[in-house]
């Protein structure tokens, strides 16, 4: 076999998706309550639209944008507005939220009447990417509107799905490509009118052939779309790995990928944007994966916005072994939780639970060189010369070192043999680099 | 346990099962075949010498750690495997306490001095085998062997040179080249080469079973397997031991010597494989590891053939460790997607 493309460094973790990559999706109850942060993105946090009391139907805007980089929120459920108040987030901040009460009984959804989705302009799809507060799904969770809406000056002629899910564990794209793959097209397709590209490819890594053969077979039928094997390696779902990958270009430092022609979004946004266009279903609820050794049956679920863990852990059977870590997100990137009241975001792709037999926590040791951290960084820095700097509080020399292009993937922690925490002290370098520069 | 406390720590939540102390045991079970061997060939008074070689530099560490209030770190395995290279470089017949005078040496002077453990500019192992070379240089000459393990492998060549140059019949096949070649002192004439003497009639004993020399010289063969097996366990890359010999093998033969015997003889392939390979005193990345690597061949064929001394292994390792820093400095990648203008300036 050819050698697959991909981008230089990174890591080989075990991945772990046989726990979940054969479920199928299913629906995740309906919890009594729901909490839905006025901010699940990067930008602007919303106002509410609505007050405590007041009665909310599906799918109902409940917060509106209040910039251009911001995002709208709407209702998960039908129910009662209970309180409108600060909550603590997956992160540990406290952010205002709507807490809803649902009703015993939930509607479907219906859906509003098709349009021609091959007739849509550029701007209206942008307008729909908006009001359904779309923002991106693998994580970052950026308003796609925005990401839609590229300098006049940098054409994109590209769009890239990132269909890689590369974080270990996590299957609900996987779930997604297969289950979902007519939509998931139309969707792409809708994100190449949107910005005016010439072509799709979707980047799948090759540990899920199946779901590239299912998008093949559908995409052969669009001249414009191709479907791409990618190599098995984290972070190979990055931004600027990904598009390297793909297309040899190199997005420069501080700069967005349609610097270089490019426009990434994640497998469950251009979904999410189809469903918005053909269905007028706005982003209420989406699909994760509940896994890892410490869930008794791991699964994919389609559960709503502001579900707490404690009814997604319920729904696949409960807690098994000793769990120790409650991680929301994978494994790489992800945020562990104290408990289980965290509640689901639009970014939230997924809660794995760690067991006590493979969370291995060090104490942090003396840096040998060894080098494995600079052989690792896809975004070739020096993280153990980052770390060195932070220590003395050097942070200059922290910044000339790469501590700002640093996206935080955790390959250099994970093959760390001293169990440095690079990516603590880059994000506390990156604080500190930010405060000296407001002076 | 519904609702129960879980760990908080930051991203990322898996790490690769690899430690500092499994890296220091993938070497030391790396070396542990030439070690043995070494026993086996130059009998217990090698063993002898890797004891004290190995109590002295933990000792070293022990007392220095102690010292300064600091967590004693023994359990980490660096200090046993220092003392363990150490006593790989040394003859086997060497007095045990200059062993462990050079072990001491080794950790409080090479390494903890420094800040110990990552922070040490020269390797330690080296610079406890430097000091005792310097200062008990009759006992630490190569010739110091035990002549009974001689008769193992005793060449033809070998009586011939010791007869033609008059050199003791210990000497190494490194030192008897020397003089062999040497205008000055070679009973044959300058560039002469005494009558049927050839480097390759050394070969197979010091692939095999080589009696003249440290007690990591005793066998090429088992030095390049255990380099295999740390590539194959990617504790060391290939560029530095590869590009060091191979650099040593084309100058050699430039100089119309045999490049083959000039790898095998002496303490290249150890150094190469196993000390030039040292996280801490080598380049962090791939482009400096190669002007390190190449630094190394360069000074190391210089000294062989240019110096008094018939090696130039340990010198050349120490010269390019001191290096480092300014390799360190003005070699590392560079930014990905930056164009031009290395991050670089002073560093510290």
């Amino acid at each position: 076999m050819a050698e697959l493309k991909t981008f230089k460094g990174g890591i080989h973790p075990p991945y772990n998706k046989e726990l979940a990559s054969g479920k199928a999706i299913k629906e995740a109850p309906v919890p009594r309550e729901v909490v839905i942060p006025l901010q699940q993105h990067i930008g602007a946090p919303c106002e509410p639209l609505v007050s405590e009391g007041d009665r909310v139907e599906l799918g109902q805007k409940i917060g509106e944008a209040q910039a251009f980089v911001s995002a709208p929120v709407h209702s998960s459920v039908a129910g009662t507005v209970k309180a409108i108040t600060e909550v603590a987030n997956f992160t540990g901040a406290k952010v205002k939220s709507v807490v809803i009460e649902a009703d015993p009984s939930q509607p479907e959804f219906s859906k509003k009447p098709g349009k021609d989705l091959e007739a849509l302009t550029a701007e209206e799809i942008r307008e729909i990417a908006k009001e359904a507060g779309l923002v991106g799904m693998g994580g970052a969770a950026f308003p796609t509107h925005v990401k839609l809406s590229p300098p006049a000056d940098k054409p994109v002629d590209t769009v890239i799905i990132n269909a890689c899910e590369c974080e270990p564990f996590l299957t609900c794209d996987h779930r997604l490509m297969l289950e979902r793959t007519d939509d998931l097209v139309a969707g792409a397709r809708l994100l190449k009118a949107a910005v005016g590209a010439s072509k799709v490819i979707f980047g799948v890594e090759a540990n899920k052939m199946d779901a590239a053969d299912a998008l093949r077979s559908r995409a052969s039928s669009y001249p414009d779309v191709e479907v791409e094997i990618l190599e098995v390696k984290y972070p190979e779902g990055a931004e600027k790995m990904l598009i390297f990958a793909l297309t040899g270009r190199k997005v420069p430092p501080g700069k967005l990928p349609s610097e270089v022609g490019c426009l990434v979004q994640n497998v469950g946004t251009a979904l999410a944007l189809y469903e918005a266009a053909a269905w007028g279903k706005p982003l209420y609820e989406r699909v994760l994966t509940v896994t890892g050794p410490g869930v008794r049956e791991p699964a994919n679920l389609m559960a709503r916005i502001g579900t707490p863990i404690a009814t997604l852990i319920e729904a696949c059977g409960g807690f098994v072994g000793n769990p120790v870590k409650l991680i929301m997100g994978g494994p790489m990137t992800g945020w562990a939780q104290p408990d289980t009241s965290a509640a689901v975001v639009k970014g939230t792709s997924g809660v794995v639970v760690l067991t006590s037999d493979v969370v291995d926590l060090g104490e942090e040791g003396e840096c040998v060189r060894c080098g494995k951290c600079v052989d690792a960084c896809p975004m070739f820095l020096s993280p153990n010369f980052i770390v060195q700097a932070a220590k003395r509080g050097q942070w200059d020399k922290a910044e000339m070192w790469g501590a700002l292009d640093c996206f935080e993937c955790g390959c250099c922690s994970y093959e760390c043999p001293a169990y440095i925490p690079h990516v603590d002290y880059v994000r506390k370098a990156k604080a500190e680099i930010a405060a000296l520069k407001k002076k | 346990m519904e609702g129960g406390r879980f760990i908080v720590s930051t991203s990322p939540h898996i790490r690769d099962p690899i430690t500092t102390r499994r890296i220091m045991c993938h070497v030391i079970v790396a070396l542990a075949p030439v070690t043995v061997y070494a026993v086996v060939i130059h009998g217990i008074h090698a063993f002898y010498v890797l004891v004290s070689s190995i109590a002295g530099a933990m000792l070293g560490e022990l007392a220095m750690q102690r010292g300064r209030g600091l967590p004693v770190t023994l359990d980490d395995c660096s200090a046993l495997l220092t003392g363990l290279l150490l006593a790989l470089t040394l003859p086997p017949q060497l007095h045990w306490w200059i062993a462990l005078v050079a072990g001491l040496v080794a950790t409080v002077l090479g390494k903890q001095i420094f800040g110990g453990l990552g922070h040490n500019l020269f390797n330690p192992a080296l610079v406890g085998r430097a000091v005792a070379f310097v200062s008990w240089a009759g006992y630490m000459n190569a010739g110091y062997v035990k002549t009974a393990a001689i008769g193992i492998a005793n060449t033809a060549t070998h009586k011939a040179i010791v007869k033609a140059v008059d050199v003791a019949s210990g000497a190494s096949p490194l030192a008897a080249m020397k003089i062999v070649y040497d205008p000055a002192s070679s009973p044959i004439g300058p560039g002469g080469v005494p009558h049927g003497i050839q480097a390759s009639s050394y070969y197979k004993p010091l692939f095999l079973a080589n009696p003249w020399g440290c007690l990591g010289e005793v066998s090429a063969l088992l030095l390049i397997l255990g380099g295999i097996y740390l590539l194959a366990v990617r504790v060391i890359g290939w560029r530095i031991p590869v590009i060091y010999v191979g650099t040593v093998a084309v100058l050699t033969s430039f100089t119309g010597r045999d490049p083959l015997f000039y790898t095998l003889a002496g303490g290249l392939l150890i150094g190469a494989i196993f000390m030039a390979t040292d996280y801490t005193t080598s380049p962090l990345a791939d482009k400096g590891k190669i002007l390190y690597a190449l630094g190394l061949g360069l000074v190391t064929w210089l000294l062989r053939f240019w110096s008094n001394n018939p090696e130039g292994v340990m010198f050349a390792i120490l010269f390019m460790n001191g290096l480092v820093p300014i390799i360190d400095r003005y070699i590392l990648p560079r930014t990905y997607g930056t164009v031009k203008k290395p991050r670089g300036g002073e560093t510290s």
